[in-house]
């Protein structure tokens, strides 16, 4: 009897993970005492020399630190001492106020574009200049003219989400079919209503698209943005805990941070459903 | 002139040709109609009959001339005039009921939800679709979102209903029964109807007449067809009236042949502002020996095509 495709795939993902875990397991297993040495110059090479302990930790070592951050995620012991939860959350707080921020403005803009070729043409040197700049490269003129490094994230991450959602937007607006246009002229709609009843609901699959895009890159971007500002946030945690060597912390947000950004996608998946309409 | 309900005067259509000049379309079309009259456009493809139609819709301009409706030149869409669309055109995203409502909304706006919905539910009544109000297009048939594109026109209460090929998507059956409801409810209302067709059965059994034009580029205006048969006609024995055919076959040539023939001579012999009425009769009633006559014979005047277009 064959079991349905979605058992199937299952029971092929979980086989792969635990031959990872294993292959892991064994190479970071470590190859036991090592001939003696000085007790001296032994207790300056810790286990890594004196036991042949592997430097990089096995999966169980990692799955120990992911418990111990999951046990208490919102401690805090001072600036260099949070819990994973609380620089999770100053990360999700900073990227949420971008693309906020940046969803005000794509989508208005982006309907401008979308609706009148004369905006487009005339916005579209812009565009093209600005949107293909790395966002990080923001982050000094950010600093300069905010003051403020948090703020500086929050603005990078904004820069980033904008231009896909910008994209999407005016290529949805521009292409919505002209018999629906055409209904709402017939019926003397008003511009604004015309914005709301017709064009967004038609251009919502394709915005929500973008949309997508952009959270996806906002997470990207964060990490980094943090890297470099400082302070609190998941990436801020990243460098923290390289500088102390801890390579299983590090592991365990390297896994944190993929797990929070397919939420992220799968949330904008789910509301790009919602508003997409079969013909 | 005398004083039209609907009065189209030296309409032109041109745009730039790909090698440089232009491609007139038509030029100088004039045609009126009265209100409470069911006028069919019929012609081949390319004779800019849609382009007419969208110019009294307002969703075109005219390069030229201009289109009076109860004594005002149009300017653009308006909610007196309703256009019922090839494709339906509904919103996909809407349900039957979100669709008619959005029309009725956008009419009366100052109207309650209650109001509107009260009202959109009588025009959906009126199609035979009351139950489907809360389907979305996609759940309906071809025929049933046709329906809805009808009652949501009808629901404006438009001084003019414009149909583009309406029915030209349809199967022969769901077209039939639709003919027949568009035809009860424009009979019942006194609607004014300007619709556009190729289907020559469809304007005999809907139209008082039936306009003609040749093939583009640059066609124009031959003709109109005064339709002899009875207002109440019923299509089950509409093909036994004893003009029936004299009224196909006129038609029919004309799609066959004289649409193509019509040649630089005929235009300019022809008076663009005063087109020829044609009123296509039985052949003379023929004199028999006991003296009584004899309607012509319907078997053989049957044309050598059942469908032009």
């Amino acid at each position: 009897m064959t079991r349905s495709l979605p058992f199937r795939a299952a029971v092929v993902s979980l086989a792969l993970l635990a031959a990872f875990l294993l292959a892991w397991h064994l190479a970071t297993r470590g190859g036991g005492p090592t001939a003696a040495m000085d007790p001296e110059y032994a207790k300056l090479m810790g286990a890594t020399a004196t036991q042949g302990k592997s430097a990089m930790p096995g999966p169980l070592d990692v799955a120990a630190t992911v418990w111990g951050h999951l046990k208490d995620p919102f401690y805090d012991r001072g600036t260099n001492d949070k819990g994973l939860g609380i620089q999770l959350g100053w990360s999700i707080a900073r990227v949420a106020a971008g693309y906020l921020l940046a969803v005000l403005v794509a989508i208005p803009i982006g309907v401008l574009i979308g609706m009148s070729p004369l905006m487009s043409r005339a916005l579209d040197p812009f565009v093209q200049v600005l949107k293909p700049i790395s966002p990080l490269a923001w982050m000094p003129l950010a600093l300069y003219t905010i003051k403020d490094s948090g703020l500086s994230a929050v603005f990078v991450i904004f820069i980033c989400s904008l231009w896909p959602m910008l994209a999407n937007t005016a290529f949805g607006i521009a292409s919505v079919r002209r018999e629906w246009i055409n209904v709402a002229r017939t019926l003397e709609v008003g511009t604004l209503r015309r914005i709301f009843t017709v064009l967004l609901p038609a251009a919502a699959p394709t915005i929500l698209t973008g949309m997508r895009i952009s959270i996806g890159i906002a997470w990207l971007v964060i990490v980094a943005a943090e890297m470099l500002v400082g302070g609190t946030g998941i990436g801020y945690f990243v460098w923290n805990e390289w500088n102390n060597l801890s390579i299983t912390n590090v592991i365990t947000a390297i896994l944190v941070i993929g797990v929070v950004g397919m939420v992220l996608d799968q949330l904008l998946a789910r509301l790009t459903r919602a508003v997409t309409f079969p013909e | 002139m005398t004083q039209k309900f609907i009065s189209i005067e030296g309409i032109a259509k041109r745009f730039p040709a790909a090698g440089g000049g232009t491609t007139t379309v038509f030029e100088d079309l004039w045609l009126a109609m009265e209100r409470g009259t069911f006028t069919c456009v019929i012609g081949h493809s390319g004779c800019g009959k849609t382009t007419v139609l969208n110019v009294l819709a307002g969703l075109d301009t005219p390069s030229d001339g201009t289109v009076i409706v109860d004594n005002q030149a149009i300017e653009g869409p308006s909610l007196d005039r309703a256009v019922i669309f090839q494709s339906h055109a509904l919103l996909p995203w809407r349900t039957v009921l979100g669709n008619v409502a959005f029309a009725v909304s956008s009419k009366w706006r100052r109207w309650s939800r209650l109001e509107v919905e009260e009202h959109a539910r009588r025009f959906i009544a009126l199609v035979g679709l009351a139950g489907a109000e809360h389907k979305r297009p996609a759940e309906l048939s071809g025929g049933m979102k046709q329906r809805v594109g009808i009652a949501r026109a009808l629901s404006i209460e438009p001084k003019i209903l414009l149909m583009d090929e309406p029915f030209s998507a349809l199967d022969a059956l769901t077209r039939g029964t639709l003919q027949d409801e568009v035809r009860r409810i424009c009979r019942e209302t006194g609607q004014t109807v300007v619709m556009i067709t190729h289907d020559v059965d469809e304007a005999i059994y809907l139209a008082d007449r039936i306009v003609l034009m040749t093939n583009g580029p640059q066609a124009v205006l031959a003709e109109i067809v005064e339709n002899p048969l009875p207002a109440h006609r019923k299509r089950h024995d509409v093909h036994k009236h004893p003009l029936y055919y004299a009224v196909r076959n006129h038609v029919v040539d004309f799609l066959v042949s004289r649409s193509r023939s019509f040649g630089d001579a005929d235009k300019a012999a022809l008076d663009r502002r005063r087109p020829p009425v044609v009123r296509p009769g039985a052949p003379e009633p023929v004199m028999l020996g006991d003296a009584h006559l004899v309607p012509p014979r319907s078997d053989i005047a049957r044309p050598p095509v059942s469908q032009a277009g």
